[in-house]
C-alpha cells in the first residue's frame, strides 16, 4: 500500500490505517461499532449528532481529552488510544446521555412508523443502557406528514436532525431544494413550497434518514421490515449498472433500496431505479400464449402458439424463410445470447439487432470495437471529460454522479457537445461547446488523459463516431438501456451480411422477411410489423404485443436470474426477486427451437407417417390453424408434442426428432 | 477609589460629539496608525506580542500569537474579522466604545490589517443594533474621505477597506466560526476546527479574527510603547480593559480599571451596592461564566484568577445581585437565553437547553418533582463538554454553579413558588431603598 498508515489504539487493539481516516471508520475496520446518526460514509463529517462519542486518553502526544470527543470529525494520529463505550465507561455514559436527549423530542410512534425494525435511532436507543427516559415534559409537535416533493413525505417530529438528507442534497447531488432551516429546538428540515425536492436522486435521502422522519409515499405503510424478503440485484432502468436490494413481501416487490457497490453506484441509486418496483404492472402483464386471429388476438395454449411461431419463423413445410431479429435493450446477457444463438443457428440470419432507434452504418462499424476502456474510477481522475450526445443525468445518472463528484473536487472539468444549456450542465460547471462534433472534437486537442463519453443519439450525426474512435482520448459508449450492452457483447448486431435494424425494418415493410422480437418499443415500426408475420416474446399488453402475430410470454427481469453488462463492460448479477411461473427468453426460444428443428425435421420425414397423426383423436388440427401454411395442417401437428417433451405422450415424436436431429 | 481607573479607551466618550473624527484626533487619534505605518508589518506585531495584550473576547488568547499564525507564504488574501457580535447577557462593552468612539476600532484595524498583511477587513456588528452599525459606517466613511481607508493610506502604499457588516441577530454568530459562515452569507453555525480560521476561515483564506476591545486596544499600544502597556495589569495578564457593572449597584457603567481589580475594589467605584441591599451573587464575565459569591470579591479579576475561582474572567461583565433576587428565576431567564440562541446543530444543545428550561419553569413555579435538582445537574453533566461549540457549556455554567451555591433555593421549588419566596417587585429598580 502506498498511502501512508498510522497505527493507533482502540479498545486495546492495535489498528493501522491510512493517514486521515476519522476514528470512526478506523474502529470499524476492526469491527468496533460506534453508535451514530450524521457520520455516514459517503457524507463528509459533520459531527453534529453527538452520538459517537468516544475516550481519547491519549491523543498521540501524551495528552488526552478531558471529556469525550466525536469520533466522526476527529481523525487518528499515531500512538493515540481511544476508549469506545466497550471499553469506557465514561464514553459509555456519555453516548447514553446523548441518546436520551435526542429521544426527549422524538415521538414513541415506532408501532406506526415505517423505520421500526430497521431503525437505526431504536436499535441504537435499544443498545444504550438508559431505556427509561427521565424526560417527561412536553414534546415538539409539527404537522404531519408534509409533502416535500410528490414522492417524499416529511414527519418533522421524529427528526433527529443529523442534516444527512439536506448534506446528500447539497454535496453529493447539487440539488439544495432542502435545508435546514431555524434555530435551537425549532430547527427542521426546511423545504419551499414552490420548489419541491424533485432530484432525480431525491429518494436516496429515505434511505440515508436514520429514523423514520422521511418516508416515500410509495412504501409509506406498506410492509415491515420483518415481513419482506431481500435479494440483491442489478438495476434495469439504465446503463449505469447500479446495485440494488428489491423487498418483496407476498410475492409483490414493495420497494427498491440502493445496494453498496463502491465501483459503481457507491450506494446511491436515482429514484428511476427505486421507484420503479414492477417492470410490467400487473394488470398490464401477458400471462399466456396468444394468436392473432383475425385481427385480434386470443389466447393459446404453449404448443399451439409455438407451433404457430415456429411455422412463421421456419417458413412452413420445407420452407426457409428469412427472419429478421430485434432483440431490444432491455434483456439479460443469458437472454440476448440466446436470441443471438438462436438467429444464427436456427434461424441462419445475421440480421439481428438490438438497436431499436436510428441507427447508422457508422454507429455499426463503432460498436463492434466496443471494448472495456473507461470505468467509474477513471471519470474520477481525469482530466476532461467531453460528453457528446450525452446527457448524465437523463442517460445514465450515475455517471453524473461520479462527474459532480469530480468536478466539485475541482479537478475535472467537463465539456458538452450536441447539449442544450440546463442545470444538468450548470451543476457540472460544464462548458458546451458548439460547432459540429467532428470539428469540434478536433479543436479540442484531447489527450490520453481526457475520455470521451459518448451517447447513442451521436448516430444521427454522422461523422461524430469516427471521429471519436481516431482520437487519442479514451472512450465509452453509454447507451440508455441496461441490457444494450450486454446484447452487443453477445452478438446481437450484423457480424457479417446481416441487415440492421433499418434493414431489418425495410425487408419486413416490403414483405420479405418475417419478424422474431423480444418486448421492444414500437418507434414508428407500425407499418412493417402490420406487414411482416411478427412473433413476439413479450410481457406488456400495451407494446409490441399489439401489433404481433404470436406472443410469447416471458418472464420479468424481477423474476429471472441473470446478467447485466453496464457501459463499462461491468457484469451486474442479477437475481430473481420474487417467484415467476413463465420461462425465461431464453427458456421460450430454447422451446421454439426444440418444435422448430422438430418440424423440420419431420418434413424430411416420409409423408407415409402423417397418418397416424391425421388419425390421431386426441389431435384436433384445425385448432391450431390461424395462419396460410403451403401444406396441410398436418405438418404442423407433430411439432407442438416436441415442444412438451415433459409430457410422456410426446415421448415418441421427441425420440424421432432427435434422431434426425443429427444428419440434418 | 477613582484613581484606580485607567481611561483610555474610555478617555474620549464623555466629550462632546465623541465619535467625530475630529474629535478623535484631538485625543492623538491615529498617531498608533502613523507610528506603525512607518514601521515594517513584522515590527508592529512584535510589538503588539511583546504587549502581553490578550484577547478581550473571553477566550484571553493572545493577540499577537493569533496574528503570527497567519500564513504569509498562503497566495491567498488575508482577512481581518472584528468581532462585535456582543451578545452575551451582561455584556456591555464593545457597544458603547463603537458608539462613543468607533474610530478607536478603526484606528486599531488599520494596525492589525497591516501586521498581517491584509487588505480588507470585515466588521461584524450585532444585528440588533442597528444604530451602532450606522455610526460605525459613518466612521468608516469619514476614514475614506481623510485618506485613512482606500488606496494608498497616508501615501504608506498600504491599501485596506473596511467592511462593516450587520447580523441578523443570533448570539452564535458571537462564535468565530459561525460568524464567519454568516459573513459568508450561510446559516450562523460553527464550522469544524480544523481547518483553523488562521488556516482557512473567510472564504477559505487565512483570517484573524478578534474582539472589538482586543483591536481597540492595539492603537495606544503603538502610541505608548508596549511596556507601558505591560506595566498595567498583572503578571500575565498586562495592560487594562473595560469591565461593565450592571444589576444592583448605585452607578452601574463601564469601568476601565487593569486587570486583576478586584470586584470589590470596582464595586467601590462603582458606588457599591444600591442603598439596604448586600451582596448575593455576580458573574465575573457575563451570564456563561459560572456565579461567584460575596467570599469571592476579593480575588483579582484578572484570566488566572477567575480560573483559579472555577469561573473564567470571560467578557468582564459583572451582573451583580442582591439579595432580593431569585437565583432559581436568575437562572431560568439565562437557561431560556441559551434555549433560544442554540444554534440547534448538535444535540445536547439543542435539546438539553430545552429540557433546562423545562425543569426550571417548573422549579420556578414551585412545581418541581423531588428529585428535580439532581436531574438538573445529570441533565447539565450530559451537555457539558460534548456539545459542538462552547455555547452549551456556557449554557450550564451558570445552572451548575447556581445549584453549586444556592442549592435550598433551588429545592424549594418542589413546594414553593420563587416569587412567594422573592417577591420580584423587590428587585426591580423602583422597588425603594431598604427592604
Amino acid at each position: 500500500m502506498s498511502e501512508e498508515l498510522v497505527t493507533l489504539t482502540i479498545d486495546d487493539r492495535e489498528v493501522s490505517v491510512p493517514k486521515g481516516t476519522t476514528i470512526i471508520r478506523a474502529a470499524e475496520s476492526i469491527g468496533v461499532y460506534i453508535p451514530r446518526f450524521c457520520d455516514h460514509p459517503g457524507l463528509a463529517p459533520r459531527g453534529s449528532c453527538r452520538q459517537c462519542l468516544v475516550e481519547i486518553p491519549d491523543a498521540g502526544n501524551g495528552r488526552g481529552f478531558p471529556a469525550p470527543q466525536a469520533s466522526c470529525t476527529m481523525t487518528v494520529a499515531p500512538g493515540m488510544i481511544v476508549k469506545t463505550q466497550m471499553t469506557s465507561a465514561k464514553a459509555k455514559a456519555a453516548q447514553a446521555g446523548i441518546m436520551e436527549l435526542l429521544l426527549i423530542n422524538h415521538p414513541l410512534d415506532c408501532p406506526i412508523c415505517d423505520k421500526a425494525g430497521e431503525c437505526p435511532l431504536q436499535n441504537q436507543a435499544l443498545l444504550a443502557e438508559r431505556v427509561e427516559s427521565r424526560f417527561d415534559g412536553v414534546k415538539r409537535r409539527y404537522e404531519k406528514p408534509v409533502p416535500i416533493s410528490s414522492q417524499l413525505l416529511l414527519d418533522r417530529e421524529r427528526c433527529v436532525l443529523c442534516a444527512r438528507c439536506t448534506r446528500f442534497a447539497e454535496e453529493i447531488v447539487g440539488d439544495p431544494f432542502i435545508s435546514l432551516c431555524e434555530r435551537g429546538t425549532h430547527q427542521q428540515v426546511g423545504f419551499s413550497g414552490e420548489q419541491p425536492f424533485e432530484s432525480i436522486f431525491a429518494g436516496n435521502v429515505v434511505q440515508i434518514c436514520p429514523v423514520g422522519a422521511l418516508t416515500s409515499v410509495q412504501y409509506r405503510f406498506n410492509a415491515r421490515p420483518f415481513d419482506l424478503v431481500s435479494v440483491d440485484t442489478t438495476c434495469e432502468q439504465c446503463a449505469a449498472g447500479c446495485a440494488l436490494r428489491t423487498d418483496s413481501r407476498h410475492g409483490t416487490i414493495r420497494r427498491r433500496l440502493a445496494g453498496v457497490n463502491p465501483e459503481v453506484n457507491g450506494e446511491w441509486s436515482c429514484d428511476k431505479g427505486r421507484f420503479t418496483l414492477a417492470s410490467v404492472p400487473a394488470e398490464q402483464r401477458i400471462t399466456t400464449p396468444q394468436i392473432r386471429e383475425n385481427g385480434t388476438l386470443r389466447p393459446a395454449s404453449w404448443p399451439e402458439a409455438l407451433s404457430a411461431a415456429a411455422d412463421g419463423l421456419a417458413g412452413g413445410y420445407g420452407g426457409d424463410a428469412k427472419v429478421g431479429v430485434l432483440t431490444g435493450g432491455n434483456l439479460t446477457k443469458e437472454n440476448a445470447a440466446a436470441y443471438a444463438s438462436f438467429a444464427r443457428e436456427v434461424l441462419h440470419t445475421d440480421s439481428i439487432d438490438f438497436r431499436t432507434r436510428q441507427v447508422s452504418d457508422e454507429e455499426t462499424a463503432f460498436l463492434r470495437q466496443q471494448a472495456p476502456q473507461v470505468t467509474y474510477a477513471d471519470l474520477e481522475t481525469a482530466a476532461r471529460v467531453v460528453c457528446v450526445d450525452f446527457d448524465p443525468e437523463v442517460d445514465a445518472p450515475i455517471v453524473f454522479l461520479r462527474l459532480f463528484k469530480a468536478v466539485t473536487k475541482g479537478k475535472l472539468q467537463v465539456l458538452a457537445l450536441g447539449a442544450q444549456p440546463g442545470r444538468t450542465w450548470e451543476k457540472l460547471r460544464a462548458e458546451l461547446v458548439s460547432g459540429t462534433p467532428k470539428q469540434a472534437l478536433k479543436e479540442l486537442d484531447l489527450t490520453v488523459d481526457d475520455i470521451i463519453l459518448v451517447g447513442e443519439r451521436a448516430a444521427a450525426t454522422p461523422g461524430t463516431l469516427d471521429t471519436i474512435s481516431f482520437l487519442r482520448a479514451k472512450w465509452a459508449w453509454i447507451p440508455s438501456h441496461a441490457g444494450d450492452i450486454g446484447a452487443l457483447e453477445a452478438g446481437c448486431l450484423p457480424q457479417a451480411d446481416g441487415l440492421t435494424v433499418n434493414g431489418i425494418l425495410n425487408a419486413a415493410m416490403d414483405g420479405e422477411i418475417a419478424l422474431l422480437t423480444d418486448d421492444i418499443e414500437l418507434f414508428a415500426a407500425e407499418g412493417a410489423l402490420a406487414k411482416a408475420f411478427t412473433v413476439s416474446l413479450a410481457n406488456h399488453k400495451e407494446g409490441i404485443a399489439t401489433a404481433a402475430d404470436v406472443v410469447l410470454p416471458t418472464a420479468l427481469v424481477e423474476e429471472q436470474a441473470g446478467t447485466l453488462v453496464n457501459w463499462e463492460h461491468r457484469a451486474g448479477v442479477v437475481n430473481p426477486a420474487i417467484p415467476g411461473t413463465l420461462p425465461t427468453a431464453a427458456e421460450v426460444l430454447a422451446r421454439l427451437q426444440a418444435v422448430i428443428e422438430a418440424y423440420r425435421a419431420y418434413t424430411r420425414e416420409d409423408d407415409a407417417d402423417f397418418e397416424d397423426y391425421e388419425d390421431d383423436d386426441d389431435y384436433e388440427a384445425d385448432e391450431v390453424s390461424g395462419f396460410e401454411r403451403p401444406e396441410e395442417p398436418p405438418a404442423a401437428a407433430a411439432p407442438p408434442t416436441a415442444a412438451a417433451p415433459s409430457e410422456p405422450e410426446a415421448s415418441d415424436a421427441e425420440t424421432t426428432s432427435e434422431g434426425e436431429e443429427v444428419p440434418a | 477609589m477613582t484613581e484606580l481607573l485607567t481611561p483610555i479607551l474610555s478617555a474620549n466618550w464623555g466629550v462632546d460629539k465623541s465619535w467625530t473624527l475630529k474629535s478623535y484626533l484631538s485625543f492623538d487619534g491615529f498617531e498608533g496608525a502613523k507610528k506603525a505605518l512607518k514601521l515594517k508589518p513584522e515590527e508592529v506585531l512584535e510589538i503588539v506580542k511583546e504587549s502581553g495584550l490578550r484577547g478581550r473576547g473571553g477566550a484571553g488568547f493572545p493577540t499577537g500569537t493569533k496574528w503570527s499564525f497567519v500564513p504569509q507564504d498562503n497566495p491567498n488574501p488575508k482577512y481581518l474579522v472584528v468581532n462585535a457580535d456582543e451578545s452575551e447577557p451582561g455584556t456591555c462593552k464593545d457597544m458603547p466604545l463603537l458608539l462613543a468612539s468607533p474610530h478607536t476600532l478603526l484606528e486599531g484595524i488599520v494596525i492589525a490589517s497591516y501586521a498581517i498583511h491584509c487588505h480588507t477587513a470585515f466588521v461584524y456588528v450585532r444585528g440588533e443594533v442597528a444604530h451602532v452599525a450606522r455610526r460605525l459606517q459613518a466612521a468608516v466613511a469619514e476614514l475614506y474621505a481623510a485618506g485613512w481607508l482606500g488606496k494608498d493610506i497616508q501615501g504608506s502604499g498600504f491599501d485596506l477597506d473596511v467592511v462593516v457588516h450587520s447580523g441578523a441577530g443570533a448570539y452564535i454568530c458571537g462564535e468565530e466560526t459561525a460568524l464567519l459562515d454568516s459573513l459568508e452569507g450561510k446559516r450562523g453555525q460553527p464550522r469544524l476546527r480544523p481547518p483553523f480560521p488562521a488556516v482557512a476561515g473567510l472564504y477559505a483564506s487565512p483570517t484573524v479574527i478578534n474582539n472589538v476591545e482586543s483591536i481597540s486596544s492595539v492603537p495606544c499600544i503603538l502610541r505608548n510603547g508596549a511596556e507601558w502597556f505591560s506595566a498595567m495589569g498583572t503578571e500575565k495578564s498586562k495592560g487594562f480593559t473595560i469591565y461593565s457593572l450592571s444589576g444592583h449597584v448605585a452607578k452601574p457603567g463601564q469601568y476601565e480599571a487593569p486587570l486583576g481589580t478586584t470586584f470589590a475594589q470596582l464595586l467601590e467605584c462603582a458606588g457599591g451596592m444600591r442603598a439596604g441591599h448586600e451582596l448575593k451573587f455576580f458573574t465575573p464575565g457575563g451570564s456563561s461564566t459560572p456565579i461567584l459569591t460575596p467570599a469571592d470579591v476579593d480575588i483579582p479579576m484578572d484570566y488566572e484568577g477567575m480560573v483559579g475561582a472555577g469561573t473564567m474572567l470571560g467578557t468582564k461583565a459583572l451582573q451583580v445581585f442582591d439579595e432580593t433576587t431569585s437565583i432559581v428565576r436568575t437562572t431560568l431567564r439565562w437557561s431560556e437565553f441559551y434555549a433560544h440562541e442554540s444554534c440547534g446543530k448538535c444535540t445536547p444543545c439543542r435539546e438539553g437547553t430545552g429540557w433546562l428550561v423545562q425543569l426550571l419553569k417548573r422549579l420556578e413555579a414551585g412545581q418541581g418533582h423531588e428529585g428535580d435538582v439532581d436531574k438538573l445537574l445529570s441533565v447539565c453533566d450530559d451537555i457539558n463538554g460534548l456539545s459542538f461549540c462552547a455555547l452549551a457549556g456556557g449554557a450550564v455554567a451558570c445552572v451548575t454553579s447556581a445549584v453549586k451555591h444556592f442549592r435550598e433555593e433551588f429545592e424549594l421549588g418542589y413546594t414553593t413558588p420563587a416569587w412567594e419566596a422573592f417577591p420580584y417587585e423587590l428587585s426591580t429598580a423602583w422597588a425603594g431603598g431598604a427592604k
